[in-house]
């Protein structure tokens, strides 16, 4: 059992979260290790956002440097940006085309693949007919290539792990998520529209448990209750992974406004009865086929990514955690090759909901780090999670926080292993 | 590259140079004063807002962090930071740079110019918030000069959480 996870007390199942659980360095550091590190799937990006030969993205697993690049005959390769020689972090550039990584300190040179192929004197220089210095005659490139992750890719969206032992990416969503993540990458091609960066100064678990916990949006989140677009009579289901750690939560559109019996719900005191857009064309709302129904999907595959589909804005959020108290969020918003250009135009409309500005999001952020403040002078208590009762299951509504529950019940049989 | 040698570029009388001047400093002013209200009033009623990382600007990806496109949506913007967004209060500071004047006709200015906004939290210190550039089509109506469009352009990689007010 992780020593650091030893020192938490739990009051009983998972209901009760310790404050320590975010708040110790060590306790992080065993997390980077049993969930970025290994037995996981990281998410590192889309395929479109490299689509040729030698196209290369820099992007980061749990807290370490990676390179996601096509190699020459199409096949993606993950490394780390790390050179074997003096471990410099090699790759500056964020995105870029290249035919080999060339590390500047000493231009050692990697194939795409992370193969060590060029090593400056390696057999030394000639001086007065005599070879002076070079590599030890034993020296094998071989065993000095960079490090090489596994990858594995899905509807265009791809994974890398460290752990070249981790079990296939179809076993690591498991049944129940596979559904929610194919409706969104089913295939179909995608346009990359651009990234969103922050910076959000709390665990990166509370992002994860942000997008476990349906009671919040109809309470933080005016626009979600007051247009309807996330509220708690909205037709919803949630549902996890046999492990409780992926989550997918659906929900339908329902009434805007004040209906017959939605009394509970509009009394929160961020519904605004009255609110009406000046300029309704942020809510221009168009169904798609492919939605099969759900206005709304937030699927939380563990530990780094969030999938968004809110009625036409689509995207994924990584999650790179920086430190205990610390994450880099950043945000793709996509759109679909055969989109016109009044869908993508809607889609750019509505992600001023999302991201760190977000009508929305910008919330989201801030409850966060103001969560965390309150972890750090208080280590010794606990967060209550125990609205739906303090088990764990599958729900067809969403006033519970069983999925926090669940998320923590798996953390615990990993950390405490 | 679109920048003109110093012999070509557009000269502006001084009273619309001076205006142009009042119209930036005004923006300034009225962004960190904490009256939102006063903000949409600056552009015209059809009109571009969009605040845009620098990576996407400069690879061509249409994604902004906000995007308006009418006094309208900045009008809900501004209820939005009053009523709707919860966040942790702060001021805010901008700090422009003289305006560069790319382009010139009569009753429209095309400029640009650098601009840094630092955020004070309560009870915390004062920090460098972000940075950037905008570039702006000025435009002189009944009501005076506004924006007609404004691109703000930010370097900044990392939003220090959340991006609440009018930048």
């Amino acid at each position: 059992m992780s020593e650091a996870a030893s020192k938490l007390e739990w009051e009983s199942g998972t209901s009760r979260i310790p404050f320590a659980a975010y708040t110790s360095d060590a306790l992080h550091r065993q997390e980077l290790e049993r969930f970025f590190y290994s037995r996981h799937w990281c998410y590192v990006g889309l395929e479109a956002e490299v689509p040729n030969p030698g196209d290369f993205k820099r992007t980061a697993v749990g807290e370490r440097s990676v390179v996601l690049v096509r190699d020459k005959d199409g096949a993606l390769n993950v490394v780390e940006n790390v050179c074997a020689h003096r471990g410099m972090s090699f790759c500056r550039a964020r995105h870029g085309t290249l035919k080999e990584f060339v590390c500047p300190y000493h231009q050692w040179s990697y194939t795409l693949k992370g193969d060590l192929q060029g090593v400056p004197f390696r057999r030394g220089v000639k001086q007065g007919g005599v070879v002076q210095g070079g590599m030890p005659a034993d020296f094998k490139p071989a065993e000095h290539g960079l490090t090489k992750l596994k990858v594995a890719t899905r509807g265009g969206v791809v994974f890398a792990s460290f752990d070249h032992d981790v079990e296939p990416l179809e076993d690591f969503l498991g049944p129940a998520i596979v559904p929610w993540f194919d409706r969104l990458f089913d295939g179909r091609a995608l346009k990359i529209l651009g990234y969103n960066r922050q910076r959000i100064p709390g665990n990166w678990k509370l992002m994860q448990e942000n997008i476990k916990d349906p009671y919040h949006p109809g309470l933080l989140h005016t626009w979600f209750v007051t247009f309807g677009l996330w509220r708690a009579d909205n037709r919803s289901q949630l549902v996890m992974d046999a492990h409780h750690r992926h989550a997918a939560m659906i929900s339908t559109r329902g009434a805007s406004g004040k209906s017959e019996g939605s009394e509970g719900v509009t009394q929160v005191s961020s519904f605004k009865a009255d609110m009406q857009l000046e300029d309704p064309r942020f809510l221009d709302i168009v169904p798609e086929p492919w939605w099969n129904g759900p206005t709304a999907v937030m699927t939380t595959i563990f530990p780094s990514v969030i999938l968004q589909q809110q009625v036409n804005s689509v995207s994924t959020r990584h999650i790179q955690p920086d430190g205990h108290g610390s994450f880099d969020f950043v945000w793709t918003h996509f759109g679909f090759a055969d989109d016109t250009p009044e869908m993508t135009q809607r889609r750019l409309r509505q992600a001023n909901l999302f991201g760190p500005a977000g009508f929305v999001s910008a919330d989201d952020g801030e409850v966060i780090e103001l969560s965390q403040q309150g972890f750090e002078q208080k280590p010794f208590h606990r967060t209550l999670a125990e609205l739906g009762g303090r088990e764990v299951g599958d729900t067809d509504h969403m006033v519970t926080e069983t999925l926090i529950r669940g998320m923590y019940r798996y953390w615990r049989e990993v950390m405490e292993r | 590259m679109s920048d003109p040698s110093p012999i070509t570029r557009p000269k502006l009388d001084f009273e619309t140079y001076q205006a142009l001047l009042q119209l930036y400093a005004e923006y300034a002013s009225a962004v960190d004063s904490g009256d939102w209200d006063r903000w949409p009033e600056f552009f015209t009623e059809v009109c571009s807002y969009r605040l845009v990382p620098r990576e996407n600007h400069e690879r061509g990806f249409p994604l902004a962090t906000l995007a308006f496109e009418s006094q309208g949506m900045l009008r809900d913007r501004a209820y939005g930071i009053k009523e709707t967004l919860f966040h942790d209060p702060y001021y805010q500071r901008h700090v422009v740079g003289v305006p560069i004047v790319r382009k010139s006709e009569p009753g429209r200015i095309d400029c640009e110019a650098n601009y840094a906004v630092f955020r004070t939290k309560l009870s915390e210190l004062t920090t460098v918030f972000n940075v950037g550039r905008t570039i702006d089509v000025v435009v002189s109506t009944p009501a005076g000069w506004k924006f007609e469009s404004r691109l703000v352009i930010y370097d900044s990689e990392m939003i220090p959480n959340s991006i609440i007010y009018p930048v």
